[in-house]
């Protein structure tokens, strides 16, 4: 009898689990769908769940249409995103073992005043890194689109954390060997803390490659649009061609989706040990 | 020797700090600044002006709404995305079979960008029209088209909005509940079924939930700040060729149009800026009290 009812419980929550996956995976099938169909196809009443005929030429047209500089834009969000991936990792990186490994009088005050920026959101500093990148001349620049996102306290953090709990074993071994700080930095502790390298970089670049606030405030002229920021001019274009703006979407989430499905592990790792609890 | 390390402190710490501080630090206090100028369009302005930047905020209707939609929003949001993540976190922690695949499921979401899935929300799910997939299944009922994103009686939009945040976060909040759910003496629960808790609600209430308090004190924070954030979703599901429209604004959609909309108005978007400030740490105190931080017993 409660064999029974634990069967039918289980059964009941695969089937709950499958619906909801489904549910979960229809914008995605949503996004190829319409990219791939034609105008017609898309706004029909009838629905179809697949197109008529399947378009790949959507994707040349993308790249063609002159009104939109798409490719320049999927270039400028590549830039940005590995440009802050890699300047992040370094800063924060080096940062996080400062202030975890190298004793200072004054390493406490230094690192509630890196912690504290965590408190102010970004919501509230948009308007005021505007005021400041916009008076250093960056607006519509590279520059202003990277350099002011590259001090993640976040990241900082969770490097401190993770080179409290390193084992000092290795080190010492170096330090006895008469490898300073620096060197025991980068043939040491690099090589052993990959793992973390590689899920804050995951995070970063995902986070990196969807940001849309900021470079839609700093990239003004069309010629630093990002590619979220010209999907974004799509969608309130007075004209907009359906199946065009699908097409842009997919093409945008695919490297993302190769990193995601490529560091999946490591960015569940990451996320769990984000210094969370 | 001690100023050798104080050296080699500053080459790491160094570059860090000094960049955090000149692009969090100073932008904050040069806007706290200009809040008390005019300034429009110029960040040197010349006029101070005292408080009238903020007397003239508070005055405003629009802005004392976009406060309200904010407050509405994350009540909304962070209680029916806890409760959704915490329960897809309970299901796929005890199914058996395919347990990776629910997970990537769940999770891959997290790859999408705010302005990815707001375009597939208004142009495909609840696109007004009768093409739409919400109108094409309400259709199938017989029901009329319904106008989702454009009625403010009743407020539709509401319901876009919050499944939109719900599908991209979900997943990721459950991967933070599966890692606590795993870190959970299994001992625990071998105890409980021998004082003859039977499986279900009571063991969730008695030793699941106490268990995953660590965990959902940070997931409840986490939702918080990313409320205040809101914007990405907002901005890209409501505007359109005609500008936004006049309802729906949380504070940093006000904020945008005030400072770089046309007035370029950045005395009285700063002052908007350094109210939200105030406001936010008001509320994250509270927050912090009544989650009451701190407190390790039972902790998780």
């Amino acid at each position: 009898m409660d064999d029974a009812l634990v069967r039918a419980g289980r059964a009941l929550r695969l089937a709950l689990l499958t619906a909801l996956a489904l549910l979960f995976l229809i914008p995605f099938y949503l996004l190829v769908r319409n990219g791939l169909a034609d105008e017609r196809d898309i706004t029909s009443p009838e629905w179809t769940f697949f197109p008529a005929d399947v378009r790949w030429g959507n994707v040349r047209e993308l790249f063609a249409d002159p009104s939109v500089p798409f490719a320049r834009s999927l270039l400028n969000s590549a830039l940005i995103a590995v440009a802050t991936t890699l300047g992040t990792l370094l800063l924060a990186s080096l940062a996080g073992y400062g202030l975890a490994r190298i004793p200072y009088r004054h390493a406490n005050k230094v690192f509630y005043g890196i912690l504290g920026t965590l408190l102010v959101p970004a919501a509230v500093t948009f308007v005021p890194s505007f005021v400041l990148v916009s008076s250093l001349g960056w607006i519509s620049t590279l520059r202003g689109l990277i350099v002011p996102t590259l001090f993640s306290a976040f990241a900082c953090f969770v490097f401190r954390q993770y080179f409290l709990g390193f084992p000092r074993e290795l080190e010492d071994a170096a330090q006895v060997d008469g490898l300073g700080y620096w060197r025991t930095y980068w043939r040491v502790v690099v090589p052993n803390a990959r793992p973390v390298f590689a899920a804050v970089g995951t995070i970063v670049f995902l986070g990196a490659w969807n940001s849309f606030l900021w470079p839609l405030v700093i990239g003004q002229d069309r010629s630093a649009w990002t590619v979220q920021v010209a999907l974004s001019s799509f969608t309130t274009a007075q004209v907009v061609r359906l199946h065009e703006l699908f097409v842009a979407a997919a093409v945008s989430i695919l490297p993302l989706l190769l990193v995601f499905l490529f560091f999946q592990r490591w960015i569940v790792a990451g996320v769990e040990r984000t210094g969370i609890d | 020797m001690r100023r050798h390390r104080t050296l080699w402190f500053w080459v790491f710490v160094g570059p860090f700090a000094l960049g955090l501080a000149l692009f969090t630090y100073v932008p904050l206090l040069w806007s706290v600044g200009l809040s008390f100028f005019d300034a429009h369009n110029t960040v040197t302005p010349t006029r101070f002006t005292g408080l009238d930047n903020y007397t003239a905020m508070l005055r405003d209707a629009a802005f004392r709404d976009s406060l309200k939609t904010f407050l509405l929003f994350t009540a909304f949001i962070v209680p029916v995305t806890y409760g959704f993540s915490l329960a897809l976190a309970l299901m796929v922690n005890r199914v058996r079979r395919a347990r990776a695949f629910f997970r990537s499921v769940f999770f891959l979401p997290a790859a999408c960008s705010y302005v990815v899935a707001a375009l597939i929300w208004k142009m495909s799910i609840f696109s007004g029209v009768r093409f739409g997939l919400a109108n094409t299944v309400l259709g199938l009922f017989g029901s009329d088209s319904v106008a989702w994103l454009s009625t403010t009686d009743p407020p539709w939009y509401w319901l876009v909005i919050v499944t939109v945040r719900l599908w991209l976060q979900a997943g990721f909040y459950m991967i933070l509940f599966l890692a606590g759910l795993q870190r959970i003496d299994p001992a625990l629960y071998e105890a409980a079924a021998v004082d003859g808790a039977r499986p279900g609600w009571t063991v969730l209430r008695h030793i699941t939930l106490p268990q995953l308090r660590g965990t959902s004190v940070a997931v409840v924070l986490l939702l918080v700040v990313n409320a205040f954030q809101a914007f990405d979703e907002f901005y890209n599901l409501l505007s359109d060729a005609r500008g936004y429209p006049p309802y729906a604004r949380p504070p940093l959609v006000y904020l945008y149009y005030t400072a770089l909309g046309q007035g370029q108005d950045l005395g009285l978007g700063s002052a908007g800026a350094v109210i939200l400030a105030l406001v936010i740490a008001v509320v994250t105190v509270a927050q912090a009290r009544w989650l009451r931080l701190g407190r390790t017993d039972g902790d998780g």
